[in-house]
């Protein structure tokens, strides 16, 4: 997830199974955890927490997974770019 | 193991805000088990600083690194040639390896990128707990394989105190008294009896009280 935003994503979402319903039980419970560990860092160092998401989801609910990219991308033209790329850019 | 905690981002960045060249060292052993210290903290905090500096317009390089051990000559021995290269170093190894790194490389800043604990186990996935204080004159034979120097807060070896109600101690609820914990292990063991027998006065010398210690086996000496 880190290396995404050093590399200039505006925004990572994770998706994982529905809570409980995972065949690999607590995959997606450590996901979030992660995903949650990963917001604190974003926040700490400036970048964002918010720019990084989790979502869960069946294998069948296309519609939804769309929803939830339609949601995080209104979500990350709010927040702007990434301010790595700017720096970056100056950087260069 | 030795269990080490991560420190707070902002306080590794305080301790290395003005440096330009950066290694961030991992360790192997004890610290990767205990998720505070391995090549993954290595990686995650590598590029959280990488992003924070590059936010903060500076540009800083920042390398990775993990070795088997910090507290063994021939592990660290391998960073020998490439040390000159960085103006500082943030060793995730515990307390003995930040300070061997030191010893070893007398020139080279090191900072520590993690607390130490203590020497304990793992309860479960992220629950870590004291078990050893090291105090050089294990106990644990008279004491139903529980120590009370490390587990009751008092260390008294001749428990439990008027503090245990309940089987929990006083300073917190959450906590097992130890001597509760010894009385019940001495009785599973059919070993009630050992309990009358009163503990004798501890040679604190071979604990910290001694000054820093040092074991020297001149079987295995070279």
């Amino acid at each position: 997830m880190l290396r995404a935003f050093e590399k200039g994503a505006d925004g990572v979402y994770v998706v994982g199974c529905m809570e409980g319903e995972c065949h690999y039980n607590s995959g997606n419970f450590r996901a979030r955890k992660r995903v949650e560990q990963a917001q604190k860092l974003l926040d700490a160092i400036g970048i964002g927490g918010e720019r990084v998401q989790m979502y869960n989801l069946s294998s069948g609910e296309g519609p939804r997974f769309a929803e939830y990219a339609v949601d995080m991308d209104e979500r990350i033209r709010k927040l702007g770019p990434n301010p790595i790329k700017s720096a970056k850019k100056k950087a260069a | 193991m030795i269990v080490a905690d991560k420190k707070p981002i902002e306080e590794i960045v305080e301790e290395i805000k003005d440096k330009e060249k950066i290694l961030i060292l991992g360790c192997n052993e004890c610290v990767t088990v205990c998720e505070a210290g391995g090549k993954k903290e290595v990686g995650v905090l590598a590029s959280a600083l990488r992003m924070y500096f590059l936010n903060q317009g500076r540009e800083v390089s920042i390398d990775e690194r993990t070795l088997e051990r910090q507290c063994d000559h021939e592990y660290l021995e391998e960073v020998r040639d490439v040390i000159d290269q960085y103006d500082s170093v943030v060793s995730l190894a515990c307390g003995v390896g930040v300070q061997f790194m030191a010893e070893k490389y007398h020139t080279t800043p090191v900072f520590p990128g993690v607390n130490t604990c203590f020497m304990g186990v793992t309860e479960q996935r992220g629950v870590w707990s004291e078990r050893c204080q090291g105090c050089g004159e294990c106990i644990l034979a008279r004491t139903a394989g529980i120590c009370p120097v490390s587990r009751c807060a008092k260390r008294i070896l001749n428990g439990p105190c008027g503090g245990s109600t309940n089987g929990k101690c006083e300073i917190n609820k959450e906590l097992d008294c130890a001597w509760q914990l010894i009385i019940d292990r001495l009785k599973a063991l059919g070993k009630l009896d050992d309990y009358e027998k009163i503990t004798p006065i501890k040679d604190w010398s071979t604990e910290r009280a001694g000054g820093p210690r040092k074991v020297i086996r001149e079987d295995v000496q070279q």
